[in-house]
């Protein structure tokens, strides 16, 4: 086995770290001033940035959700109204609930439909294929495209009185305005954006793959299937995990598609949107709009923490 | 005008400022701009510090209007304005939506002498909180402006605040060829409405075209039903939070309102204006209640055969006076840095010079001042401006009449919610009475 040789390398390299630990003390004292002063710049710079441009916005999105600013006046003037805006989101906003429910369905259906997809895309692409090439561009396009680009073309497919996708069905649905239709409409949309950009994450993933790795599996005589589910996918870990982030970070932040169809309204609410909603633009609802936002960072937070977790055990391991 | 005039800006439009940026045009305008601004700055240190505190010669005026015929007006205006003051205009052009939405930050920071905005809530909740300065002395020396538009500049506190300019009627629009071929006449009231739909129905036509994916064209439907049915004060007072929406007088606004929904164009939420504008242009529907740019989606060689009435009467006691004409014009900062400057500029605005100049030079535009020139209008357009002229009191539409937190986070949902089920108006007023109370308790 090929691979056993770079494991065993990869270990290799850790029992003198830990041996290094032990003479910490004396490898410090061997850092000149100079060495010292980069090293606390470069701790202390990130740091700040981070402090100032994630944590304290962060914080400050919790503390302004405490209260009924709409952004006019001092910072004095602030009134802090307890739970109130959470009140109101729960059980005062209409639009709340089913942006939470269509987050969800959203990160079901990126995770169960289209990221396979895109995988499944990209090991068709790994064989060389004749024109693969092309392939290869056609799918990663949508990722490329503007925005408003996308949006018009979508807009020309699904419009319900001139669009494509009647014409050529002889129906009149109305893919944009029916609440029942417009969220799989635009979840396809954005699955096909989406299935290009895991497909090409992969495709370079696949690429890296040691070719023995293949040959040996398929000198063991196993199948193409499972070559790929018993060698290939358990070796690509790294990159299963970076498809895994992507494909939540994706449904959470979903926000583009549906704001440019409708602005996240009439069955297309997503959190994200409703944020934006309440706090750009000249709503300025700024305390209630802050409310959904650390709803939503808390739920992020759920994402973020099962990924540590299971990214550090697997660390540890 | 806010509502987009071509495809290429409604796309436009659609992609938040934040994630389109900065495109390289708007980049080398901006710096053009700033190299302008930065020049006339300059020059103007300099004739200060020559002739030793004298008057300064600039007036700064922030603009959104930055759409090339409106943008080509305002230049003729500042240039006009220069000729016969002397005094410079150095204007700051921003992109139409991206000036609305940061329209908070900008009057907190250092907002220009003058700057673009509209008649209606916001302008008045503006000089509430003492963000717009007051220039009533103006309109001391204004003329040529009925008691409407007076009305519609002025603050809660009965002075003006306010400059108009510009307006545009909703009405309701259809083209004469149909409407003669069929032999329709104009109803006058909501019964004939409903009879005339009815006969088009059986002509094979969609008899009122509509659309609300936007979300705001619907509240043109609410605001004038609401008009029709209860008055102008009353739309007034719901719209500042004062009355309630559970009130029979708002049921009885969307009870009549589900009793013509079945006559408009099915599946409103998913079409554009300019799909429903355009299923009239393509003589598909007999009518359309839109505002007088519904002519953008016409041919050339079409618009003499555009025409429209005023939505009918419903309640003979409250008639057919009150419309939508949404206002826009001009206000003054609260500290101006030139307060002589900014009131004598806004003076040559509102008057009759001025809105020549408008006149000729953007034939889509209806010139607020009545003494005007208006002998370049078109047929439709002298329509419009007589139908506006007799309106007795005129709102501005339902997002220009309150607050746009009010307007875009609770109405266009529930207005949407409305369109797709007709049939449950009290949770829909309950809920939105409970959304308003926190609102505008807040």
């Amino acid at each position: 086995m090929s691979d056993l040789p770079l494991i065993q390398a990869d270990r290799a390299v850790e029992p003198p770290a830990a041996t290094t630990n032990r003479g910490r003390g004396r490898r410090l004292r061997l850092l000149s001033g100079t060495d010292r002063v980069v090293i606390t710049l470069m701790v202390l710079i990130p740091l700040l940035l981070v402090t100032a441009l994630v944590w304290l916005p962060a914080l400050a999105t919790v503390v302004l959700s405490g209260t009924d600013w709409d952004g006019i006046g001092p910072l004095a003037d602030i009134d802090f109204v307890g739970g109130r805006n959470y009140g109101d989101v729960l059980t005062n906003y209409p639009p709340f609930v089913p942006a939470v429910q269509h987050n969800l369905l959203w990160l079901a259906v990126l995770f169960l439909v289209a990221t396979p997809f895109g995988m499944f895309l990209a090991v068709l692409l790994d064989k060389e294929l004749r024109g693969s090439r092309f392939y290869q561009t056609a799918l990663y396009l949508p990722v490329v495209l503007s925005l408003a680009l996308i949006g018009f073309v979508w807009q020309l497919i699904y419009s319900r009185d001139q669009g494509l996708l009647n014409a050529v069905l002889g129906t009149d649905v109305d893919w944009y305005g029916d609440p029942g239709v417009n969220i799989w409409a635009v979840m396809l949309a954005s699955g096909w954006r989406h299935v290009g950009y895991i497909m090409l994450l992969y495709l370079a993933g696949l690429k890296g793959v040691d070719p023995s790795l293949r040959e040996a599996a398929a000198v063991d005589g196993a199948s193409e299937a499972k070559s790929f589910f018993r060698v290939i996918f358990p070796v690509l870990r790294p990159i299963n995990i970076i498809v895994l982030v992507v494909t939540v970070i994706e449904s959470l932040r979903a926000f583009d598609l549906v704001w440019v169809v409708n602005k996240g309204r009439n069955g297309l609410e997503l959190l994200s949107a409703l944020v934006t909603q309440n706090v750009v633009g000249e709503a300025s609802r700024i305390g209630f709009g802050s409310a959904l936002a650390t709803i939503m960072l808390v739920v992020s937070l759920v994402f973020i923490t099962i990924y540590l977790v299971t990214v550090m055990r697997g660390e540890d391991r | 005008m806010s509502r987009p005039r071509t495809q290429a800006e409604y796309l436009a439009r659609l992609v938040p400022s934040s994630v389109a940026g900065v495109n390289r045009r708007t980049l080398l305008a901006g710096a053009a701009g700033a190299g302008s601004l930065l020049g006339t700055g300059l020059l103007a240190g300099c004739g200060g510090s020559d002739s030793g505190g004298s008057d300064a010669k600039t007036v700064s005026m922030g603009s959104n209007a930055s759409d090339p015929t409106p943008k080509d007006v305002l230049a003729k205006l500042s240039g006009a304005f220069k000729t016969a003051s002397g005094v410079e205009v150095a204007i700051n052009t921003v992109d139409h939506n991206t000036f609305q939405e940061n329209i908070n930050n900008y009057l907190q920071g250092k907002p220009d002498d003058t700057f673009t905005w509209f008649a209606g809530y916001r302008m008045r909740f503006f000089a509430e909180r003492g963000l717009a300065g007051d220039v009533s002395d103006v309109w001391g020396k204004l003329s040529g402006f009925s008691d409407a538009f007076k009305k519609a500049s002025t603050g809660d506190d009965g002075n003006q605040y306010f400059v108009p300019f510009s307006y545009y009627p909703w009405a309701v629009f259809y083209r004469k060829s149909v409407w003669q071929q069929h032999g329709y006449q104009v109803p006058k009231s909501l019964d004939e409405l409903t009879t005339l739909s009815n006969q088009m129905k059986r002509d094979g036509l969609v008899p009122i075209a509509f659309a609300d994916k936007d979300g705001w064209p619907a509240m043109g439907t609410f605001d004038i039903l609401n008009l029709r049915i209860n008055g102008y004060q009353f739309h007034i007072d719901l719209m500042a939070g004062k009355e309630s929406w559970t009130s029979d007088k708002v049921k009885k606004v969307f009870d009549t309102w589900a009793g013509l929904l079945p006559l408009h164009q099915p599946d409103a939420l998913g079409r554009t204006w300019q799909e429903a504008a355009q299923s009239l242009q393509q003589k598909k529907s007999g009518m359309y209640l839109l505002g007088l740019f519904v002519a953008q989606q016409f041919n050339a060689d079409e618009q003499d055969d555009i025409d429209f009435f005023t939505f009918p009467e419903i309640d003979p006691a409250i008639g057919a006076k009150a419309l939508d004409a949404p206002i826009d014009g001009y206000m003054m900062a609260r500290k101006p840095k030139s307060e002589a400057n900014a009131k004598k500029l806004l003076e040559y605005i509102g008057g009759v010079d001025a809105a020549n100049i408008a006149v000729k030079t953007d034939p889509g535009t209806l010139v607020a001042n009545t003494a005007a020139d208006t002998s370049g209008y078109s047929a439709l357009q002298k329509k419009a401006a007589e139908l506006v002229g007799s309106a007795t009191e005129i709102a501005q539409f339902l997002d220009r009449d309150t607050r746009p937190d009010f307007a875009s986070t609770v109405i266009i949902p529930a207005l949407q919610q409305f369109i797709k089920d007709p049939k449950d108006i009290d949770g829909l007023t309950n809920s939105i009475e409970n959304q308003k109370k926190s609102i505008f308790t807040s």
